[in-house]
């Protein structure tokens, strides 16, 4: 799902910091140095990056393309490879029979049977592409706002590592203590009962 | 500021707390929800609550779901002492009709639908488009702020305890 979908899910942040100017430019460079790379790391089971939003699977941020009116739109991209449990079970199991068979035993120890996996599942980790994942973001600079088009958790855990990296800004996650704490312009007093209200919530 | 992954498990249930609100506004004083929009037409409950009861310490979930679906089970919940987890919603402004999921320890936004924009048919549509979509986004986005904004400064005030919590206790024990 992404900003032209017909059905959208949106993880709202507030960006915390500035960047160099011009602002542009900074991103720009920015992006360029952490894009996902063209070609899989060997054996690794997920690359990571950013990729642009007019075409995700050839990232291209030249002339600017991430700029909409006031808005940065780009995306990150997470190309992992999924190795199915019954493809690694059926070729561990018939690399088990074969050993059995060429060294005439009836049984190996755990130790084998754990080294057996492990080349089975590196053996097909570099025979099966990884699937590209595209999350698009929005991005109001001027507003500190930042929208990220998916809830995962495991997505937005990504973003945020890969978003300090990148432009060493913080990525705060909106939810209902971050939006009163940094949304509500509250009072002295309005602060102190809210914290009063979650240690008493939370029984300290 | 807190740490925060224990700011949001500690504060999930102002969350909960904000949509349970945000239900009882709806059904009893819907005009009050015109000064967060000055084109609202209407927020109704769209076709699915979620409610959770974790009193007792054991933790009970209600899901409530249909078009039609009557929310009498909800009110019920109610009275048990749950809150509403997540709640979808229906939002007319103007011309434009949008709905979409709200849960309630995140106030993450999900399954929103858009009015319609128009189509990208050549790349110079492009950029119309997007900052069309981005224009209808920040309209949800605003009004959850902004209903946000309101809950928590209500929450934190002395009328939530000594009016509020009462109004709504009273209208989940209605028929």
């Amino acid at each position: 799902m992404g900003l032209l979908s017909s059905r959208n899910s949106i993880t709202r942040y507030k960006v915390s910091g500035r960047l160099d100017e011009p602002v542009h430019e900074t991103v720009y460079r920015r992006l360029k140095q952490h894009t996902i790379p063209k070609i899989e790391t060997e054996g690794s089971e997920a690359t990571i990056g950013w990729t642009s939003f007019e075409n995700p699977y050839a990232p291209d941020f030249e002339g600017y393309s991430f700029v909409f009116g006031t808005y940065m739109v780009f995306a990150l991209r997470i190309d992992k490879k999924s190795i199915p449990p019954k493809l690694i079970q059926k070729h561990y199991s018939l690399n088990v029979s074969k050993r059995l068979t060429e060294t005439g035993r009836h049984y190996l120890s755990g130790n084998e049977k754990k080294a057996i996996k492990e080349a089975v599942i590196n053996t097909l980790a570099h025979r099966i592409p990884a699937v590209p994942n595209v999350y698009e973001l929005v991005w109001d600079y001027n507003t500190g706002s930042l929208w990220f088009f998916t809830n995962l958790k495991a997505m937005n855990e990504a973003l945020e590592t890969l978003f300090i990296k990148s432009f060493n800004l913080q990525l705060i996650r909106l939810f209902p203590y971050t939006s009163a704490d940094l949304l509500s312009e509250l009072s002295d007093n309005e602060r102190d009962f809210l914290r009063n209200l979650g240690k008493n919530r939370s029984g300290e | 500021m807190l740490d925060i992954a224990i700011a949001y498990n500690r504060y999930k249930f102002l969350g909960n707390e904000f949509l349970t609100w945000l239900w009882f506004v709806i059904e009893t004083d819907p005009k009050q929800l015109h000064r967060h929009d000055a084109d609202l037409v209407s927020i109704t409950i769209g076709n699915r609550m979620v409610l959770e009861n974790t009193r007792n310490n054991a933790k009970e979930t209600i899901t409530i779901k249909g078009d039609n679906a009557g929310m009498e089970e909800g009110r019920l919940a109610l009275k048990k002492g749950a809150v509403v987890a997540e709640i979808h919603l229906s939002y007319k402004t103007g011309a434009q009709h949008f709905e979409f999921n709200l849960k309630g320890e995140s106030l993450n936004i999900s399954n929103l639908k858009l009015p319609e924009t128009g189509p990208v048919e050549t790349p110079e549509d492009l950029e119309g488009v997007v900052l069309e979509k981005i224009f209808l986004i920040e309209k949800i986005v605003g009004l959850v702020n902004r209903l946000f904004i309101h809950f928590i400064h209500l929450r934190l005030s002395n009328t939530w305890d000594h009016q509020t919590t009462s109004k709504i206790r009273k209208w989940a024990a209605s028929n």
